[in-house]
């Protein structure tokens, strides 16, 4: 598969080089293509969900292993499963029509009047962009993160955390130590769910606005290398156009494959002790 | 200060109490907004969807702008056709490489097959769908169902796998060598005993794949490309769901949008009856 | 590493002219065609521990033989390397000389030599999927042999064999988990004799049962010796008694004494045989 992709790209490979991943430009017309603005997209949407999702699904994952009656946990989990399997289409087609708006009108003029000073809460206010693409990948994240911490929580033995309580901690402080001892699997759970960011195509498509710029405010429209390849392939008016988008193709491959393994490699870490 | 102090001194315990509260308090705060927008999509979806399906939606083709009515006949057949090629790939492949995983465990091969799966099931949608473009279309020179449908079988390969062998791993030991004690050979052994008896749990599995790849719209793009007429031949560019609500879901017109709702409704209620088989399956059959 | 060579073992020679098989002056091959079972220094390292210490036994066609000793002494081990169940361990190794019917172990692939050596296991273990009928023509039906005619003649025999049938012949087609656990057990015992075997291997078979059940089980293997050696391996003496011709007394992994049951019970050679079955430690 890797080699498959490696020889359509072959073409672009060879006449942008490393430039391919510094350049900012994108111009089909001229066939002259950078894959910068995407990487650049791509990295800071991952980056803003996985920082949105992180703690929120750690304190869901907390409350559905330590603090809720068994009958409440079912149905819970059954709701963030569900959660993790409605098609990404759906997200985006909610994010246009629902999000949207709502970011328009509510919350970016509350963020521009509260944080107006600082460069990323400036400019023109559409709804879409990168601020509301993160948003839909915490949201589609979040159900990712709290299964694995979750399970990693479930390894960590009781007797661990009775021997806190014995001490005379607080509930709060005997999870405290029960998440320390769990933190390597917990970060495996988070560089999953960035993976999964990383490679998310049709909802962020539908909402980041899809303009090849690199801008300070968060507001402003940007493009991932997920959304890019959607948008043109399939319209790709020419061969360097279309081994170029493989060549994006590539690096998200190359990149998704490099965060999925270290999540591997962490989550087995600490599953395979507690078995 | 000593330890007998700290936990002595009542203002020390009155901060450890309300950090305690807090921090639960912050946790519930968590689970509510984490359930919220999937109560508001579901309720929404269906709201905005149920008020746009009738018969004709099932029944009908779309109709060009302006005309009302119309529906998305050809893009269900095509999702159901999609979806029945990428079965017909992605269901053997994984059902066999679980098998393997979960009865030849020890070897090297099944390791490398579980990690595999494993890469494989975190390599994001439209990688696989420039594969499939690579493989299928290019030789092909065009869009068609096939390159659309192994795509898709792609995407199943890992969940079926992966179900495939937790399943057969709950299947206990003493079945398999009563079987074997009785003379029958370990490949029989495995496929009349261990897989009949885990055929439930299976099934489920494969439902869970369907019903992702049924979602699936990113590889579409440009392997199954997309139809608004009637295409059966699997050598064509056919329609999908999905694909059918993308394209309606950023057009400008109304209309579309009300198909776009009803296309995600029946998306969502088919995502939802599944997880739910498969929840009351599993809950039987292992507790 | 080493292992010691038994000082137990000039004893089991002469416990040898005491149990069932007199073997003093014939040729090694004569021994093998005499005997249903024999095993020449049996040994079976699990992760490189030996489990099972030089056991050699022979053991006579149509006999019954009772393996007793404390949990962890390796009866089970013992039992299963005769069908060659650790194969399915792959930590398991097995070293020495196993003779079925004269016949080296060796030159049988696995599925032959467990269509002559059957085994019932501690748990009645039916096939869930399938129904009654189906799990006594198992042996045959998952083999893909059999027609429909021969199929229903074995079924019959074979409940008929194992007591079974009267209690069942009304409701074949239905499920073979809605059986009691006696029930379930003989329906086991049914369907490793269907195939015909030579030798019954039984690990622990009534363990798992209420003492009604049981005794069934009991009389019938008493029943079954005149068309099968048995070979069972059972933690509750009275049964060993009750049941077998022979007794073999393993004690952590080394076979200390085996001979005819009667005496056995009641005047032992070994003193550790003789505490273990007083109730003394086990």
């Amino acid at each position: 598969m890797i080699y498959e992709m490696y020889v359509d790209s072959s073409a672009s490979i060879e006449k942008f080089g490393f430039g391919f991943i510094f350049s900012s430009h994108w111009e089909p017309v001229k066939e002259e293509f950078g894959a910068l603005t995407f990487i650049y997209g791509t990295i800071v949407s991952s980056f803003m969900a996985l920082l949105m999702s992180l703690p929120i699904s750690i304190g869901v994952a907390i409350f559905l292993s330590e603090l809720v009656h068994k009958s409440v946990r079912t149905s819970l989990s059954f709701l963030v499963e569900i959660l993790a399997a409605i098609p990404s289409i759906i997200y985006g087609f909610w994010g246009i029509f629902v999000l949207a708006p709502f970011m328009r009108t509510t919350i970016q003029p509350f963020l521009q009047s509260v944080f107006g000073f600082l460069p990323f809460f400036q400019g023109t206010m559409y709804g879409t962009g990168l601020l509301t693409a993160s948003i839909i990948l915490a949201i589609m994240i979040t159900p990712i993160i709290t299964a694995i911490t979750r399970d990693v929580l479930k390894a960590i033995p009781v007797a661990q955390k009775e021997a806190a309580y014995a001490l005379g901690a607080t509930r709060w402080e005997g999870i405290k130590m029960a998440l320390l001892n769990a933190r390597s699997g917990i970060l495996g759970g988070a560089v999953l769910g960035l993976g999964r960011a990383i490679g998310e195509t049709m909802a962020v498509t539908m909402v980041i606005g899809n303009k090849a710029q690199i801008m300070a405010s968060f507001f402003e429209p940007a493009y991932t290398m997920a959304s890019v390849i959607a948008n043109e392939f399939a319209e790709a008016s020419n061969e360097m156009q279309i081994s170029a988008l493989i060549e994006v193709g590539l690096i998200l491959f190359g990149v998704t494959f490099i965060v999925n393994s270290m999540a591997r490699l962490l989550i087995y870490s600490v599953t395979r002790n507690s078995q | 200060m000593t330890a007998e102090k700290i936990f002595k001194n009542p203002k020390n315990l009155k901060r450890r109490k309300f950090i305690n509260s807090l921090m639960i308090f912050l946790c519930f705060v968590a689970a509510v907004l984490t359930i919220l927008p999937l109560l508001y999509i579901f309720i929404y979806t269906t709201q905005s969807g149920i008020s746009a399906l009738n018969i004709d939606f099932f029944t009908q083709l779309p109709k060009p702008v302006g005309e009302e009515g119309g529906g998305m006949a050809n893009a269900i057949v095509g999702s159901g056709i999609l979806i029945g090629l990428g079965g017909l790939i992605g269901i053997p492949i994984g059902i066999m490489s679980g098998i393997y995983i979960a009865e030849y465990s020890k070897s090297f091969l099944a390791g490398a097959i579980k990690f595999t799966t494993d890469v494989l099931s975190g390599v994001p949608s439209i990688v696989v769908g420039i594969f499939a473009y690579g493989v299928v279309v290019l030789a092909m020179q065009s869009f068609s169902a096939i390159a659309g449908g192994f795509a898709l079988g792609i995407l199943m390969i890992p969940t079926v796998t992966k179900i495939t062998e937790e399943m057969l791993r709950l299947v206990p030991h003493s079945l398999r060598e009563a079987s074997l004690a009785l003379g029958v050979s370990r490949w029989k052994t495995t496929v009349k005993v261990v897989l009949k008896t885990a055929s439930s749990g299976i099934i489920t599995g494969v439902l869970l794949a369907i019903a992702r790849a049924a979602g699936e719209t990113a590889p579409l793009l440009f392997t199954a490309f997309g139809n608004s007429f009637w295409q059966t031949s699997i050598d064509q560019p056919i329609a999908a769901l999905p694909l059918q609500i993308f394209v309606y879901a950023i057009s400008p017109y109304e209309d579309w949008h009300r198909q776009a709702w009803a296309g995600a409704f029946v998306l969502i209620f088919m995502v939802f009856i599944v997880n739910f088989l498969v929840r009351y399956v599993t809950r039987n059959k292992f507790g | 590493m080493t292992i010691e060579k038994l000082n137990v073992n000039d004893d089991i020679n002469s416990a040898e002219s005491d149990a069932l098989v007199e073997s003093e002056d014939n040729s090694d091959d004569q021994v093998k065609q005499k005997n249903s079972v024999v095993t020449n220094n049996l040994f079976v390292y699990f992760n490189k521990r030996p489990a099972i210490i030089d056991i050699s036994v022979k053991i006579k066609k149509n006999s019954v033989t009772a393996v007793i000793g404390p949990s962890g002494c390796g009866k089970s081990t013992f039992l299963r390397s005769l069908n060659m169940m650790h194969e399915m361990t792959p930590s398991a190794k097995v070293f020495g000389e196993i003779y079925i019917n004269g016949e080296s172990i060796m030159n049988f692939n696995m599925v032959d030599l467990r269509k002559k050596v059957g085994m019932v296991f501690q748990k009645p273990n039916p096939f869930p999927t399938m129904s009654i009928f189906d799990n006594v023509a198992a042996g045959f039906k998952l083999d893909g042999s059999g027609n429909k005619n021969e199929l229903n003649e074995i079924v019959e025999k074979n409940l008929i064999n194992a007591g079974l049938w009267d209690e069942v012949k009304d409701r074949l087609k239905t499920p073979a988990l809605s059986l009691s656990g006696g029930q379930q057990q003989r329906l086991c015992i049914a369907r490793t004799i269907a195939v015909n075997p030579e030798i019954v291997l039984m690990d622990e078979p009534t363990s798992a049962l209420d003492p009604v059940s049981s005794s069934k089980i009991e009389e019938l293997i008493y029943r079954l010796k005149s068309e099968f050696t048995i070979i069972i391996v059972t933690h509750n003496m009275q049964q060993a008694a009750r049941v077998s011709d022979q007794t073999a007394f393993f004690y952590l992994g080394k076979l200390i004494e085996i001979s005819r049951t009667r005496k056995m019970f009641t005047n032992p050679k070994e003193k550790l045989t003789e505490e273990y079955i007083t109730g003394k430690f086990g």
